[in-house]
């Protein structure tokens, strides 16, 4: 059943979580794990999990395009925004892991009916993959929203180098996400890092600033979705509300992640993966099933 | 520390942004045109202005301005002749493309980049940018109560690897003891080639001792607001600071009696009531929470029929920091099971 062929480029956490995953994919196979850097930690995971690998990066794509149906991309947005055009022409379906927001905008909770359309598909951002499911309930079922807040705070241990580097396109990229999928004009993402040991779980709360809040069909709508995302993310809880507050609707959610190459708490990273294997599950299903 | 250039002390003035956490970020154009006029009359070297936790944070997390950052800076801008207009920038809240620009356009001359003491790598390309664009800038770490020697050891000199400065420590919980201050302004004197700053809050009593014990270790910027107008228990008071600078013979280019007139306005004019230290922020600065969570922290307690201290006591525990102000509502729901 397994033989929906998946390649990832970038040998980072992303990346080496991502293959963990597709390992257990009763529709994946990884039948390459593309870096720059053979001595990577991440490419020592694969080649102990005897996955091909390799250190020529987007080329060995290039070369072996005709045994690969879909690209993982988690190299960084800067990268992808080279390796977009090189995969369309290709014919490869790429997942962008990176905040370069080149395809369609992809929520599997939200939109993975009308995503799988798609060649080339974005993940948002870990915070966006964790609050546009709820700000997508509430602007479902509230008539007056205006304005969307998401504010999500992570384990200092779990923003790497890359995360810090791009704290500016990850607001972005969540706000672009929350307008997109709340119809919302306005929108504001906040990040927080927090060092604490032991770490923190992941933590989001969205805020909607609402005249007149309908709280009890919220709370069933809140439900019917977080349902949905439990089917890929397991670990994902609403731990406050929703609740009307000081003017604001408040729902908090916890992430706590599958603890594969990521630790537990490392929430954040593990609910981008989660969606981005789930779709790749449904894109596998899609192939079988002509 | 003789030489008449060792006797100078840079005094920055964030009564207009720091306060503004003590009226829930409500001050309005008329209050920010006057201030400016006195504190600028007074020769005040740098008037910080904005939201309280800086530009782009007006929020639902930590509360709405009143006036919006572009109002807010170029009302400031059209009211200072002398002083040089700053402001306090997070990343995670503010961004380049989106608050900096403007903020450059607006005539913001002194970008102090702030991040909680331990991540300083957020404020690598921020601090970049405003140094690219030619702007004076200093690397800001909150909460530094909470960095052991180690982060001291690295995450200023990663600030002043990026282009800062000046590193200012701030107290931000107000957790600090004067001999905590001289510990750390010393041991950061030793490691860099940058000056140092402080900025005192008052939830303790130590706002004026403990900036006195920052520069007597070697500080060579200092942060005071008018009465003390500032989160929580309020900040070291400008006024006093000033006259306590004089006392020791420092020479802060400020004029006492101007300064005194600029405290008066700012209690006529500005303060909802003068900053003291409520029980509330005894906790506030004992539990190591952010002085800023004082309101929202009596908000929910209320709400939800809590104490305030068991809250703040709860927080300091899960060491939360500044921006984390969502958690409040978490915990209080926590504690009432």
């Amino acid at each position: 059943m397994n033989n929906y062929r998946i390649a990832i480029i970038g040998s980072g956490n992303i990346g080496t979580d991502l293959l963990i995953k597709c390992m257990r994919s009763p529709l994946l196979r990884c039948v390459a794990f593309v870096g720059r850097n053979l001595n990577s930690p991440g490419m020592a995971k694969a080649m102990n999990l005897g996955v091909p690998c390799s250190d020529q990066s987007i080329q060995y794509i290039i070369d072996n395009a005709d045994k690969i149906d879909l690209v993982f991309d988690a190299t960084s947005a800067r990268d992808h925004i080279k390796h977009a055009p090189i995969l369309r022409q290709l014919g490869l379906r790429a997942i962008d892991m990176t905040p370069a927001k080149i395809g369609s905008m992809a929520v599997p909770a939200v939109n993975l009916d009308e995503i799988l359309r798609e060649d080339n598909i974005n993940m948002v951002t870990c915070g966006g993959q964790a609050s546009i499911p709820i700000a997508y309930a509430i602007s479902r079922t509230q008539c007056d929203v205006e304005y969307i807040e998401v504010v999500s705070s992570i384990a200092s241990k779990s923003a790497g180098p890359a995360t810090r580097l791009n704290l500016d396109e990850y607001i972005a990229t969540t706000e672009t996400g929350i307008r997109k999928f709340a119809g919302v004009e306005r929108a504001k993402a906040i990040l927080n890092l927090n060092p604490a040991v032991p770490c923190i779980d992941m933590q989001t709360t969205v805020f909607a600033s609402v005249d007149n809040p309908d709280i009890e069909t919220l709370r069933t709508e809140v439900v019917n979705i977080v349902d949905k995302i439990k089917v890929y993310v397991p670990g994902y809880q609403i731990i406050v509300g929703p609740i009307f507050e000081n003017g604001r609707i408040v729902v908090m959610a916890r992430v706590r992640g599958l603890g594969d190459y990521l630790p537990e708490y490392a929430g954040n990273l593990d609910i981008i993966n989660c969606a981005a294997i789930a779709l790749a599950e449904e894109y596998a299903k899609q192939e079988a099933a002509r | 520390m003789t030489s008449a250039q060792s006797r100078r002390v840079l005094v920055s003035d964030p009564t207009l942004r720091d306060g503004n956490h003590a009226v829930a970020h409500q001050l309005g154009i008329g209050q920010i045109a006057s201030y400016c006029r006195a504190a600028d009359a007074a020769g005040v070297p740098i008037i910080e202005v904005g939201h309280g936790n800086g530009l782009g944070a007006s929020s639902l997390q930590v509360g709405l301005s009143a006036v919006d950052d572009k109002t807010m800076l170029t009302t400031a801008r059209e009211n200072l002749e002398r002083s040089k207009l700053g402001i306090h920038v997070i990343p995670g809240f503010a961004t380049i493309e989106r608050d900096l620009k403007a903020a450059i356009q607006y005539g913001v001359d002194v970008f102090r980049i702030a991040s909680h003491c331990t991540e300083a790598d957020i404020t690598e390309r921020h601090i970049g940018f405003c140094r690219g664009a030619g702007k004076t800038v200093f690397g800001v770490l909150m909460m530094s109560h909470m960095a052991d020697n180690d982060v001291l050891a690295e995450e200023p000199r990663k600030m002043q690897n990026y282009g800062a400065e000046g590193v200012i420590l701030m107290d931000s919980s107000g957790n600090y003891l004067p001999v905590d201050v001289s510990e750390r302004v010393s041991y950061l004197l030793d490691n860099l080639e940058i000056p140092i700053g402080f900025h005192a809050h008052n939830n303790l009593g130590m706002g004026i001792a403990n900036s006195v014990a920052a520069i007597q270790a070697g500080a060579l910027m200092i942060d005071g607001c008018a009465r003390g107008f500032g989160a929580g228990a309020g900040n070291a008071q400008l006024e006093v600071l000033v006259a306590v600078l004089e006392r020791m013979g420092y020479e802060t280019g400020i004029d006492l009696y101007k300064i005194l007139d600029a405290g008066d306005l700012a209690e006529a004019e500005l303060l909802e009531r003068v900053p003291s230290i409520s029980s509330t922020s005894v906790v506030s600065g004992l539990s190591g929470v952010f002085s800023g969570f004082l309101k929202p922290v009596n908000r929910v307690a209320k709400e939800f029929g809590l104490d305030p201290r068991d809250i703040f006591f709860e927080l300091g525990k899960l060491k939360v920091v500044a921006g984390q102000e969502d958690i409040i509502i978490e915990v209080a729901k926590k504690l009432k099971g």
